[in-house]
């Protein structure tokens, strides 16, 4: 397992663009916003919370594609479902790389986009913790996607449609906790809310991701 | 004799054109019925005026798009379990029903909202739970379209709805976190007395059951189609191999 996800994350960071890629798009979002609705501080305040979460999201969403579909053409996924090591395994192994690679970067960075969105002081903290906890269910969620889609040529769009929906309490959870933080509201309810989301992302959606390969390279 | 004889489609078949001509002429009553009872037959509301008779779209609608969700989850579950090839082709067959049905509970309750709450959408927790099914049910007709196989696109159709069913729940809890709550608590139940006023209950009544039996009726047809197609493709299939 450990060295799979060595593997994995080798592919990502010498590959080029994979790993950098999300972390651009949420820069360009992030720069983008302001010129979109207007400069004011306290409009940009106010939406900061909800944007840094969006920008996430979709920084997270532009990076599934690549999840299993390399792996599924050069025959990769293959040799791993005939592996002693279940597929189940593998997979969350594979959602993990896909958050070190793409989720925590994310949320390391959040902090310094949130100052371009003029994000209240008190708001930093709250803002990463509910990254931190909310983006494994993203990667969790993704490599379900990714698995649903893998068989199919040009799936990227499609993956996108299906993950959408499943992606929408992960968000409305974390933007909730991060708009929370930054007005200095509690954040308990919504906080305990994305950590048991992502809990039973990370511990069910494996077996579904292994089920719908197995169906797929059957 | 058991209902998993049905899994067979010549028996299946046969009792579909069976039930078929009851469920199209009951489901052709109860709306016919239910309808004109409800436009031209009930006062108007001493608050919402003529308008509150949208309801009578509105909410049979409402009840088969849920609805129709649940009876693909439990088609869905049959087949993983089961294989039954009917199983998967009904869950097939009632998605793009459920579809037309959530975009009519969408549209009409957009016409409804205008003039009541003066706005045609807002995010409240009903509305956007349904927009959320909206997309669950694009989703799910989109993978059907995009698998050539059948029964890999059975399978991982499947697994979606599943997943999905837990999602759809879950965005439905989460949603209510926009506490605004424009929309009107149910207005029916079997356990509480808040039900609608009298005089329209009767009407409503009689269209949910007409659209029911609407779905009930398009399902089977449309699953016999499906059947029709699987076996065309299998005779094609035949074919090119002699030939």
């Amino acid at each position: 397992m450990i060295a799979l996800l060595v593997r994995d994350l080798r592919l990502a960071l010498r590959a080029g663009g994979g790993f950098g890629l999300g972390l651009a798009f949420f820069l360009i979002l992030t720069v983008l916003v302001p010129f979109s609705v207007g400069p004011q501080s306290t409009l940009l305040s106010t939406i900061a919370p909800g944007v840094l979460w969006l920008g996430a999201l979709l920084a997270c969403l532009l990076s599934l594609d690549r999840l299993l579909a390399l792996d599924y053409e050069d025959g990769t996924l293959d040799v791993l479902a005939t592996a002693p090591l279940p597929l189940e395994a593998a997979l969350a192994v594979k959602g993990v790389a896909h958050w070190i690679t793409t989720g925590l970067p994310l949320v390391v960075a959040a902090p310094a986009l949130g100052v371009l969105l003029n994000l209240p002081a008190q708001g930093y903290g709250w803002l990463v913790v509910s990254l931190a906890l909310g983006t494994p269910a993203l990667s969790m969620i993704g490599t379900f996607g990714a698995a649903l889609t893998v068989g199919i040529k040009r799936g990227g769009l499609l993956l996108s449609l299906l993950v959408l929906p499943l992606y929408v309490p992960t968000l409305i959870f974390g933007a909730e906790a991060a708009r929370r933080g930054a007005v200095g509201m509690s954040v308990e309810t919504p906080l305990i809310l994305l950590a048991g989301i992502s809990l039973g992302c990370v511990a069910l959606l494996p077996f579904a991701a292994a089920a719908a390969l197995r169906m797929t390279i059957r | 004799m058991s209902i998993w004889e049905y899994a067979n489609p010549v028996r299946f078949l046969a009792l579909s054109a069976k039930v078929q001509p009851y469920a199209w002429g009951l489901a052709a009553v109860g709306i016919v019925v239910g309808l004109v009872w409800g436009f031209f037959g009930t006062p108007d509301d001493f608050r919402q005026g003529s308008t509150v008779k949208i309801i009578y779209l509105h909410v049979p609608s409402a009840w088969i798009a849920i609805n129709a969700w649940i009876m693909m989850l439990v088609a869905s579950l049959i087949w993983l379990v089961r294989r039954h090839h009917v199983s998967a082709l009904a869950a097939k067959a009632a998605a793009p029903v459920g579809l037309v049905m959530t975009v009519i509970g969408l549209l009409t309750g957009a016409i409804w909202g205008q003039p009541m709450w003066g706005t045609w959408w807002a995010w409240d927790p009903r509305l956007t739970s349904f927009l959320i099914l909206f997309l669950f049910y694009l989703g799910y007709i989109a993978l059907w379209a995009a698998i050539d196989d059948p029964d890999t696109a059975a399978d991982l159709t499947s697994v979606l709805c599943l997943v999905g069913s837990v999602f759809a729940l879950m965005s439905r809890y989460a949603v209510l976190f926009w506490s605004q709550g424009l929309h009107q608590g149910a207005s029916l139940s079997l356990d509480k007395e808040e039900n609608i006023s009298d005089v329209f209950w009767l009407p409503l009544v009689i269209c949910i059951a007409g659209f029911t039996l609407l779905f009930l009726a398009l399902v089977l047809y449309r699953t016999g189609t499906e059947i029709a197609l699987r076996r065309a493709r299998a005779l094609t299939a035949r074919q090119e191999r002699v030939a």
